[in-house]
């Protein structure tokens, strides 16, 4: 039990900020808890999540992924396009737009891996290949989608809202066994001492490109699920979303110098920031100042999380392992 | 840096070289199309657009030496751009006068509270400047109501964005002045040493006895003076402050520095190579317009070449990691 | 071992160069089924590139590798475990941020990156308990373990593997003696069901206990390989260092009555992990700091040295006391402390810059010197003998000895009145070891107060004029004169009296 609490202890504290901060958001909304308020917000909370889902996976390998924006809207676009007409069709139509995000996510981890160019690099010059092709393929906004498969995803099942049945299947059908298998395991190894896990036997570099295609498929089921949600293909949404999975994972206790964080982890860090947003349209804030807010709620999470560093007292912790 | 007895100075090497022979080679390709390109003209015209990314790019050189990265150049240089427009459109003489030096004076102040949180919390750079640029987007929004700022530049302002003097612009001139004084503070001072030793292994300078902490807060704040340089050129060329104006300078920058050699991951690299990537990347940017190519190719042309250089870089440096 | 069966492994006119560096040079050595071979050389002998070559982590440049008779060519650790050689490796291969079970699963065969085969737990609880391991819990994360938790782990670890080829690469040297005998057991067992096991350690005793043959290694090449017993002690030093070793040493002077202390601890602490001690340094003197690793000593160099926060009690340095805020307060002329760091490579150099800008780091800082000024480091350089090809090369491309006289001659250069230095010789070649005793003594007579931590017995012993074996955060015992003796400072590290116990060390 108490391996558990210090194991998830960024975890069980993040997750009690978000249980504070919906209360007080269903608490104040004019229309209470209702399904059709938990709805949206969960939506919304969602896309953000599977997104920061995408930073994670690059991040617990010391990694980073300044794509998973462009990835999202490269998919999305894509997705536009793909999601409307017989059953089969969309159905080809999902799987292509998540192969598509594997394979951006494969050239990140190829780039790094065997281009030996810094994941921070690689992926600011991928990204903006990922727009492109966006672009291309909307230039505008705009697009179809199946409106009964839309609904079916984004509204209700008997009252819970469906993105967090998608997200409890997420995190019991695959994160937890997910996470007791080699490659899961793995992804922490490397993130954490690579020279241990090369040591230890592990294949450093398949694990490696694994976590940067895993990255480039959550980014497409990001891109699928916000498809589904504004029915548009948008190219433009990129920078917002990545720059937003950092701040989502980093609030989730997931560290950026690799090892240490969960999915789930991220998962909460990206509710938090969507229920913040969200609390501020009925906090009676001016609208004016919500901005600001936001950015300080942001900066203060981030600065309580560095604070241990100023309780250390071996100087040299300061530079890290 | 060492100058001892070579026949050339150890800041021209091939890496730094590279983006100069990219330009010429674009320069002299474009022509063949588009003669107009090699035109006295087009050339210096370039020169004036390129001084705003260029003097962004000299002060994240710096940052990025240390091993560490600025994410608030955008709302930074905007912050400074409202400030400068706002006193400089107030009518007080007085208020004008001071238009540049209080511009300066937040881009400081900025740097400042971006380097003590990097040092003092040990955030990770990435995190504590994206959530600084969030709140200065914030205060911004809180401060011009979410509309355009009003004010307009001053004359010296739009002199030193859009002047001339002997025939090359006066934002080029002013560009090579900082890059000429932040070179000479980097060779003749022990600050630049200093940097790069610590970019390479902070730990084994502060064993040095080197006051590590002053260092880089040091450098932030030579970053965010060169963000707020900036804001005061883009504010003169456009004669007022607008809402995002730094946005699309961020990633350029970055791109601009990694490009001209300087490694990402701090320590080697240098100004003179910088001023290449800037050159690269604004005629490239200048070229693909010229050849009226869409955005969308622009975006994936501009994030191949980019790559491709990067490669190059690594293909160069051989098996070094 | 008459007639000899196919060996598990052995290796063929084996180099291996990194750089200019040879670490190993035409070995050729096997290994048998059945037996306990223990390596002996000095740190830097290539022991741990031997290691390292045959599980896989590098490759040898020339020569071949076999496994039970067959060439094969490892592309990673990966590789050799699948052949059942498993290494227990003295940087351990320990992952910090997972747990003790995790890290014990980790490319575990069977599992790589599949479903994770969870069985192996119940042997390792096992293990781990006969080896004194009860409190290591499961579900702890490892960097939350002591150094000697971690060899725990890391032992079972290997031994969970089922491995035909063992390998033991100063495995057990943060361990106690009880359980280090524990841990033998458990080795023993293994050997008798046929598993071969490859041995480094620097305990002597060690290796007369455990060993059934014993090769010996210096500069890159194997000297010999003999039955244990064959040889005495004296003989085998005599083997590994090539020389004498009062060769090695400068000589001992006796220190003049009215010798004034330069360096006076007096209830220094940092509790926990120091408790009280007080000590001095005299003008002439070096003092030594000895015990097993993680005891406390190390700590005391860096308290010395401003690196931690809320130290207790006084310094004084000729009489004057001296705060203790951090380097940069330190290395001034006013208070003239210099520190050489354990972990030359990543904290005393910076590697990717050359040898002269590594030598003025330290010296920049002091106005009353020009750091630019190569004059400043030529006298040490010269006394230590640094060999280079030019002062603008990088640093990296120095061997470790050479990289260490770099790391000297900048804190040299601020002519400190009390050298820190946290086990300098570690895996330096033995001409670089006497020219730094050499240097050292020279200091200590121009009165430099030298306070020298070691790992390593025979500097204790042979150049310090007293030293203190820390346990436990505390001094032990403080030897000196005839009472300096290999057996005071094992018997004084392990916290037992000394005239009993560890006779046979």
């Amino acid at each position: 039990m108490r391996d558990f609490f210090s194991a998830y202890r960024r975890e069980l504290i993040a997750s009690g900020v978000l249980v504070v901060l919906l209360s007080v958001y269903l608490g104040t909304h004019p229309r209470g808890a209702s399904t059709y308020v938990l709805t949206i917000w969960a939506n919304q909370c969602v896309i953000l999540g599977l997104v920061a889902i995408a930073q994670f996976f690059a991040v617990i390998v010391r990694g980073i992924d300044l794509s998973v924006g462009a990835v999202m809207a490269l998919t999305n676009t894509l997705a536009s396009h793909l999601l409307d007409g017989s059953a089969v069709a969309i159905g080809l139509g999902i799987v292509a737009v998540l192969v598509a995000g594997v394979l951006c996510g494969l050239l990140n981890g190829a780039l790094v891996v065997f281009g030996r160019i810094q994941p921070i690099v690689v992926t600011l010059a991928t990204a903006s290949i990922f727009v492109g092709i966006a672009l291309i393929l909307r230039p505008t906004p705009g697009g179809a989608v199946n409106y009964d498969l839309a609904d079916a995803i984004t509204l209700d099942l008997f009252g819970v809202p469906t993105a967090l049945v998608i997200v409890a299947v997420l995190v019991f059908a695959f994160w937890l066994p997910f996470r007791r298998t080699g490659l899961g395991l793995g992804l922490y190894a490397v993130g954490s001492s690579a020279q241990g896990a090369f040591q230890s036997g592990m294949p450093v570099t398949t694990i490696r490109l694994a976590a940067f295609s895993l990255a480039g498929l959550f980014g497409a089921i990001a891109g699928l699920f916000y498809t589904f949600v504004t029915t548009t293909g948008d190219a433009g949404i990129a920078p917002n979303f990545t720059l937003n999975s950092i701040a989502a994972v980093v609030l989730g206790g997931v560290l950026l110098r690799g090892g240490t964080g969960s999915l789930i982890g991220a998962l909460i860090g990206a509710f938090i920031l969507k229920t913040i947003a969200a609390l501020m349209f009925f906090s009676g804030i001016p609208s004016l100042a919500q901005p600001l807010f936001e950015g300080m709620i942001l900066a203060v999470a981030i600065a309580i999380g560095g604070a241990d560093i100023l309780r250390a007292r071996n100087r040299l912790e300061a530079f890290g392992r | 840096m060492m100058t001892l007895t070579r026949p050339l100075p150890s800041w021209i090497n091939l890496e730094a070289l590279l983006p100069y022979i990219g330009t010429l080679l674009l320069i002299l390709g474009a022509s063949t199309a588009f003669p107009q390109v090699l035109s006295l003209d087009y050339l210096t015209q370039q020169l004036q657009i390129a001084a705003f990314l260029g003097v962004l790019a000299t002060g994240a050189t710096i940052v990025i030496l240390l091993g560490h990265i600025d994410l608030s150049v955008p709302w930074t240089l905007n912050g400074a751009a409202i400030v400068a427009t706002a006193m400089a459109g107030s009518g007080n003489a007085a208020l004008i006068a001071l238009a540049i030096p209080a511009a300066i004076l937040f881009g400081a102040a900025v740097g400042a509270v971006n380097g003590l949180g990097v040092t003092i919390l040990r955030i990770p750079s990435m995190v504590w400047t994206l959530a600084i640029n969030s709140i200065l987007l914030g205060l911004a929004v809180l401060n011009t109501g979410g509309f355009n700022p009003r004010g307009e530049s001053s004359a010296l302002m739009s002199w030193l964005a859009t002047g001339s003097i002997a025939g090359l612009p006066v934002s080029f001139l002013f560009w090579m002045a900082v890059s000429l004084a932040l070179a000479l503070v980097m060779t003749r001072s022990g600050f630049g040493r200093y940097l790069r030793s610590i970019g390479y292994n902070e730990k084994a300078v502060y064993l040095s006895g080197v006051s590590t902490r002053s260092v880089v807060v040091g450098a932030f704040v030579i970053a965010g003076v060169c963000s707020a340089l900036g804001g005061v050129l883009l504010a003169g060329y456009a004669n007022q402050a607008y809402q995002s104006m730094g946005d699309p300078f961020l990633l350029p920058t970055i791109a601009a520095v990694v490009i001209g050699g300087t490694s990402i991951l701090g320590g080697c690299g240098g100004l003179f190579g910088t001023i290449g990537g800037v050159l690269f990347i604004t005629i490239l940017n200048s070229v693909l317009s010229v050849a009226q190519i869409s955005d969308a190719w622009r975006s994936i042309i501009f994030g191949a070449i980019i790559l491709a250089m990067l490669l190059f870089q690594t293909l160069r440096r051989g098996g070094r990691t | 071992m008459t007639d000899l069966p196919t060996p598990i492994v052995s290796i063929e006119a084996v180099t291996k160069t990194f750089g200019a560096t040879v670490a190993l040079k035409d070995v050729d050595f096997q290994c048998f089924p059945g037996e306990v071979h223990a390596i002996l050389g000095e740190n830097g002998a290539g022991k741990s590139t031997l290691m390292k070559t045959i599980s896989g982590v590098i490759r040898p440049t020339s020569g071949v590798l076999r496994a039970g008779g067959t060439p094969v060519t490892f592309k990673g650790p990966g590789d050799a475990l699948r052949a059942g050689f498993v290494c227990m490796y003295q940087e351990l291969s320990l992952v910090p941020d997972l747990s003790v079970q995790e890290n014990l699963l980790l490319g575990a065969p069977g599992s790589r990156l599949g479903r994770l085969d969870r069985s192996p737990l119940a042997t390792a609880r096992d293990l781990l308990d006969r080896i004194d391991g009860q409190d290591i819990r499961l579900g702890a994360k490892v960097s939350d373990l002591t150094l000697a938790e971690c060899q725990q782990v890391e032992i079972v670890k290997a031994l969970i593997r089922k491995p035909k080829l063992l390998i033991l690469d100063e495995a057990t040297s943060a361990l106690n003696a009880s359980v280090v005998e524990k841990v033998f057991d458990l080795i023993r067992a293994q050997r008798d069901e046929g598993v071969a096991v490859l041995f480094i350690s620097h305990r002597f005793h060690e290796i007369e206990a455990l060993a059934d043959r014993i090769s010996v290694f210096r500069n890159g090449q194997r000297v010999e390989t003999f039955p244990n017993g064959a040889h005495d002690y004296a003989a085998i030093i005599d083997m590994m260092v090539g020389q004498r070793i009062d060769e090695l040493f400068p000589a001992k002077r006796s220190l003049p009555q009215d010798a004034k202390t330069v360096l006076d601890v007096a209830d220094f602490a940092w509790q926990p992990e120091v408790k009280p001690t007080s000590f001095t340094v005299k003008a002439g003197q070096i003092v030594g700091l000895g015990g097993l690793d993680g005891q406390g000593q190390s700590r005391l160099l860096q308290g010395l040295f401003g690196l931690l926060r809320g130290t207790e009690g006084t310094l004084r340095i000729n009489g004057a006391p001296i705060p203790t805020t951090g380097p940069k307060a330190a290395k001034q002329a006013n208070i003239g402390l210099a520190y050489i760091p354990e972990d030359r490579k990543a904290d005393g150099l910076i590697q990717d810059q050359s040898i002269m800008e590594n030598l003025d780091l330290a010296a920049m800082g002091r106005a009353d010197l020009a750091a630019g000024d190569v004059a400043l480091y030529a006298g040490s350089l010269d006394r230590l003998e640094l060999k280079h090809g030019g002062l603008d090369l990088p640093v990296s491309s120095l061997s470790g000895g050479n990289q260490q006289k770099v790391v000297l001659a900048k804190w040299l250069a601020l002519a400190p009145k009390v050298l820190l230095l946290a086990d300098p010789t570690r895996g330096i070649d033995v001409k670089t070891k006497t020219q730094i005793y050499t240097l050292l003594r020279e200091l200590a007579d121009a009165g430099t107060a030298i306070l020298l931590l070691s790992t390593d017995y025979e500097e204790l012993i042979h150049l310090c004029d007293e030293t203190h074996i820390f346990y436990d955060g505390a001094v032990t015992r403080s030897l000196s004169g005839d009472d300096l003796s290999a057996q005071n400072i094992i018997a004084a590290s392990l916290n037992i009296p000394s005239d009993g116990g560890v006779a046979h060390a």
